[in-house]
């Protein structure tokens, strides 16, 4: 059992491998995997207030795998995946989360996706304006306000 | 404990409903002290000032106090409900995070018994409602669409948000069906308004705007009702509502930001509590007098507890949305709100329509849903996902029922040892019909639209924004809590103005009438202070 307040060695390369199984590198879309050292560490360093579940989701893991996930050969680790995923309710969905979280908001990521690198305030976004014709023929048709008789 | 001067009035609570009847209230020049447990927000602290600002919503920003877990939240223990409560604690309570939807009940709400047999009539009706409606979308600030044909008349002082690209996909598929679909009235400020400024799209309505242009009451009422001598104290929660020998409140007792119990004596309390506070804060208020807790002769303080089930569709088109560059709802739809038996139930539901949804909220939801993969495949998949979601929300109308309530856990407790409150909830058979006929609805609509990849939320089971019914209003003591403007049948110094005198539920977003009615038992009161006890 680990400690509630932060991971093991070994839970951090469970964590890592992992990672890598659910977004892994990609040369067509030049991003990096969620293995990435640099995504790796904002995850370390943002787990606050989930790292209890996501310790508690790598203990399953580490149950499951009963060896490190990276030494398992690849089919007995997507196995091992899949089972994780399916069997580990709260906890494994938090460490999804936290995996996805924090590699959707990397900048190379982001960039890769056409999006801005930057908080939504102050800038902001613009929106058009739209086609009001389209409300043309809803009032065509109109309609009764029910009343009390 | 430390006992203060008696003030002439005291509001429990500084949100929706509270700030509003202090506002009203500040014109009669009596001391008026609003306390709350929560303290004031600091907007350049909101989520989105930060790149993090998708992350903050699963944790310090949760909708949930018990995921949020602020020290001015309070613990609810709703394992026994499939629709979690969510709210915020803070001088604007849960308006600092809302999606800021704006519409009002109907003049039919207010007579189900009447027209459709069920539930009971309100003791009041839309008509008296309808000044106080006008005056509260004037200080909260609406943008909309006058002209609604299925929808009351309303005069929005500012023009509806901009279509933008998910408004023309929802409006031709709504077309093509022939069905009403119209421009939400929103309190999102679509121009400079009462020094508020205007939106600018930073697409995260609900945790909070940083921009201002969302209407919470911190930034609405309170300024005006503070600058007309109210006093607002923070950080004091409310433990007890004491009586005296007369049967009469004499004041409350609470803890102050530094914990430390103090009594504060008043000539007359009102609460604003919500829909489970104002519940759990009356059933705390036990004495020999009233042992049941206080105001609850008829039994039912908690009971009757609505919701507004929310079952969700959502969709992905070819053509992009406006993902989190919006805010999050724009359009409505009215076509399925009133009653038609023909489809297997009575009632209706309203419409709310998503704009769609940032990066990460994308990728987590659509994992967790099985339509992201893990691996090679996840980056072509979340492309043609992410910044194409269009959602469809049937809000369905709740009847009360007895036995779906707030009650004390008794064992948790909040951060000063105070009873939490218990949720005991069941979605209906009528609601059931509703939300299944709702979601077969949604996915016509979508598929209208092009979308594929369709997901539901049955119900959105973090939707509990609505918290009504649990000390109902009417005319019978036996079988209401409060009288038709808002004073507990048993407590005549008593009142309560939030959304638990709701009779019926209604099948859209409450606050606008929670507001008008916090308004409405305002004027009663300053039209009977000669004999407010009477």
């Amino acid at each position: 059992m680990s400690a509630a307040n932060e991971l093991t060695r070994a839970q951090r390369n469970d964590l890592r491998t992992l990672a890598a199984m659910i977004v892994p590198a990609s040369d067509e879309y030049k991003v990096p995997g969620a293995d990435d050292p640099a995504i790796q560490a904002d995850m370390l360093a943002t787990l606050g207030r989930d790292t209890a579940l996501v310790a508690q989701a790598l203990d399953h893991l580490a149950r499951l795998a009963g060896q490190p996930l990276a030494e398992l050969d690849p089919a007995r680790r997507d196995a091992v995946a899949t089972e994780f995923r399916a069997t580990g309710g709260a906890a494994a969905a938090t460490l999804v989360r936290v995996v996805l979280q924090c590699y959707y908001r990397d900048d190379r990521v982001l960039r890769s996706l056409g999006l801005e690198l930057r908080a939504p305030f102050p800038k902001g976004y613009t929106l058009n304006e739209g086609d009001w014709a389209l409300l043309d023929p809803v009032r065509v048709r109109a309609g009764t306000l029910r009343r009390a008789r | 404990m430390n006992k203060h001067d008696p003030v002439d009035v005291l509001i429990i609570g500084a949100g929706a409903s509270g700030a509003a009847v202090a506002w009203s209230l500040a014109d009669t020049k009596m001391h008026i002290l609003c306390l709350d447990q929560g303290g004031w927000m600091n907007p350049s602290e909101y989520p989105s000032t930060g790149r993090d600002w998708e992350a903050k919503f699963y944790g310090d920003w949760s909708t949930s106090p018990n995921i949020r877990g602020r020290p001015e939240d309070y613990p609810i223990n709703d394992d026994n409900s499939p629709i979690k409560v969510v709210n915020f604690n803070a001088v604007g309570g849960s308006t600092v995070m809302y999606t800021a939807h704006w519409p009002r009940l109907h003049p039919s709400d207010f007579k189900v018994k009447t027209l459709d047999g069920v539930a009971d009539d309100w003791p009041i009706d839309y008509d008296a409602l309808t000044p106080f409606f006008e005056e509260n979308d004037r200080i909260m600030g609406v943008s909309g669409l006058s002209g609604d044909p299925l929808s009351p008349l309303t005069h929005p002082p500012m023009p509806p948000q901009p279509l933008g690209l998910s408004g023309p996909l929802i409006g031709n598929a709504m077309n093509k069906l022939g069905w009403h679909w119209w421009p939400s009235d929103t309190t999102v400020a679509t121009m400079d308004y009462e020094g508020r400024a205007r939106c600018i799209n930073l697409g995260h309505c609900t945790p909070a705007c940083a921009q201002g242009a969302k209407a919470s009451t911190d930034i609405t009422y309170w300024p005006h009702a503070i600058r007309a001598g109210v006093e607002l104290k923070t950080h004091c929660r409310v433990r007890e509502i004491l009586t005296n020998e007369h049967g009469m409140a004499s004041g409350v007792v609470y803890y102050d930001k530094d914990g430390v119990e103090q009594f504060q004596p008043a000539e007359v309390v009102i609460i604003a509590c919500n829909g489970v506070g104002t519940p759990r804060l009356l059933l705390n208020s036990v004495s020999g007098r009233f042992p049941n807790g206080l105001a609850n002769s008829s039994g039912l303080v908690g009971k009757n507890l609505m919701f507004h089930p929310y079952a969700q569709i959502y969709g992905f088109v070819k053509e992009p949305t406006d993902a989190n560059r919006a805010p999050p709802t724009c359009l409505w739809s009215k076509e399925f709100y009133d009653t038609d038996l023909s489809r297997g139930f009575v009632r209706g539901y309203g419409i709310q329509f998503g704009r769609g949804a940032g990066p990460v909220f994308e990728a987590v939801a659509s994992e967790q849903k099985g339509i992201l993969p893990w691996g090679a495949d996840h980056h072509r998949v979340f492309r043609k996902l992410n910044g194409h979601r269009l959602a469809v929300s049937a809000i369905c109308e709740d009847l009360p029922e007895e036995h779906n309530r707030v009650t004390l856990d008794p064992v948790l407790k909040d951060g000063h040892g105070i009873p939490a409150p218990k949720i005991d909830y069941t979605i209906s058979a009528n609601s059931r019909k509703m939300m299944d006929h709702g979601l077969a609805r949604g996915r016509e609509i979508l598929e209208a639209a092009g979308a594929t990849d369709i997901c539901i939320n049955d119900p959105i089971p973090w939707g509990g924004w609505h918290l009504l019914g649990t000390a109902r209003m009417g005319t019978d003591p036996a079988r209401s809590v409060v009288n038709e403007w808002g004073r507990s049948h048993d407590v005549k110094n008593l009142f309560i103005v939030d959304g638990s005198v709701f009779v019926t539920s209604g099948g859209v977003n409450p606050t606008s009438t929670i507001q008008a009615i916090a308004l409405y038992v305002a004027d009663q009161m300053k039209q009977r202070l000669a004999n407010l006890f009477d």
